[in-house]
């Protein structure tokens, strides 16, 4: 299944290792910001109508 | 027909942009993982470059996002200094660490790429050089919205630099053509069949590119949806404090 790649295996699969690596971290860290954010701001926003109901 | 303006409107923009992210991110996966599959396992060798031909499918999307992604950041910019509308200099923001991984992306395969290929991993070859000042000047973005406390400054200030930058832009794109020199050779893509890469590496590369494009959407839209969240939570937060 894997392809031949003589003499350049290195060179090829250092370029996807660290290509995917680095997409799969900017995927996770916009992910897991964007949960974080959005949970927090419906906290603030719950404080916020509470306080105004007194 | 609805104006295009209506998306400046935070709520709508949140709205629209959740319905159709599901299938931007699932698109950009499918994409993705059948090119890079295809590219990756059912093409052949090149006859000068052997197998390192492979790492076009990596290297050249991400190249290709590097600068699209800033000159995205240009037409949204433009649109801030001009109309105000915050969602426009929020996606801004939000494009600047997805561009600036792809062109680290595009760099480190390059290198990877090159040292086999011209013999060294760098070289102060136009190409490569403006690339690292668009990679620069994508930090140097980030770090001055970083700085900035007050978010219409802010982007204010990042949309000069934006404008600033994209001279940076086009010439990673046209550095080859305008000096016709150094190690990097010409684009990859064109409408000349002749110039062209092989058809049998063309078509997974075109699936890669397409992949590439979506998760930059797809992220685009995440980020721009976080950063709106963000931008109206200091806003409640600072009313509270203001008691």
């Amino acid at each position: 299944m894997m392809p031949e790649l003589g003499k350049y295996a290195e060179a090829v699969l250092s370029s996807y290792a660290v290509s995917i690596m680095l997409i799969v971290v900017l995927v996770v860290a916009s992910v897991t910001r964007a949960r974080r954010v959005k949970r927090e701001l419906e906290s603030v926003e719950k404080r916020g109508r509470e306080n105004a109901e007194g | 027909m609805a104006s295009i303006w209506q998306y400046a409107n935070p709520r709508k923009f949140i709205e629209t942009t959740d319905r159709i992210l599901p299938w931007v991110a699932g698109s950009s996966l499918v994409a993705l993982v059948v090119g890079l599959v295809w590219g990756f396992f059912f093409t052949p060798d090149d006859y000068r470059q052997g197998s390192t031909v492979k790492i076009i499918y990596l290297h050249v999307p991400s190249a290709l996002m590097a600068i699209n992604g800033w000159i995205m950041m240009l037409v949204a910019s433009l649109i801030w200094i001009v109309r105000r509308h915050h969602v426009s200099a929020l996606a801004a923001r939000a494009a600047a660490p997805v561009g600036a991984t792809m062109t680290v992306i595009a760099l480190v395969t390059g290198a990877i790429w090159g040292q086999p290929m011209w013999g060294t991993w760098w070289a102060w070859d136009p190409r490569l050089t403006s690339f690292l000042i668009l990679f620069l000047f994508y930090l140097g973005y980030m770090a001055l919205w970083a700085a900035i406390e007050n978010d219409d400054t802010a982007a204010d200030l990042t949309s000069v630099l934006c404008l600033v930058g994209s001279v940076f832009a086009v010439l990673s794109r046209y550095a080859v053509n305008f000096w016709n020199q150094g190690l990097h050779q010409g684009a990859s893509l064109s409408l000349d069949k002749e110039e062209n890469v092989a058809d049998v590496f063309y078509h997974p590369l075109l699936l890669c590119i397409a992949g590439f494009v979506l998760l930059f959407i797809a992220l685009l839209f995440l980020r721009t949806q976080t950063e709106i969240r963000a931008r109206r939570m200091r806003a409640l937060l600072a009313r509270e404090r203001l008691g």
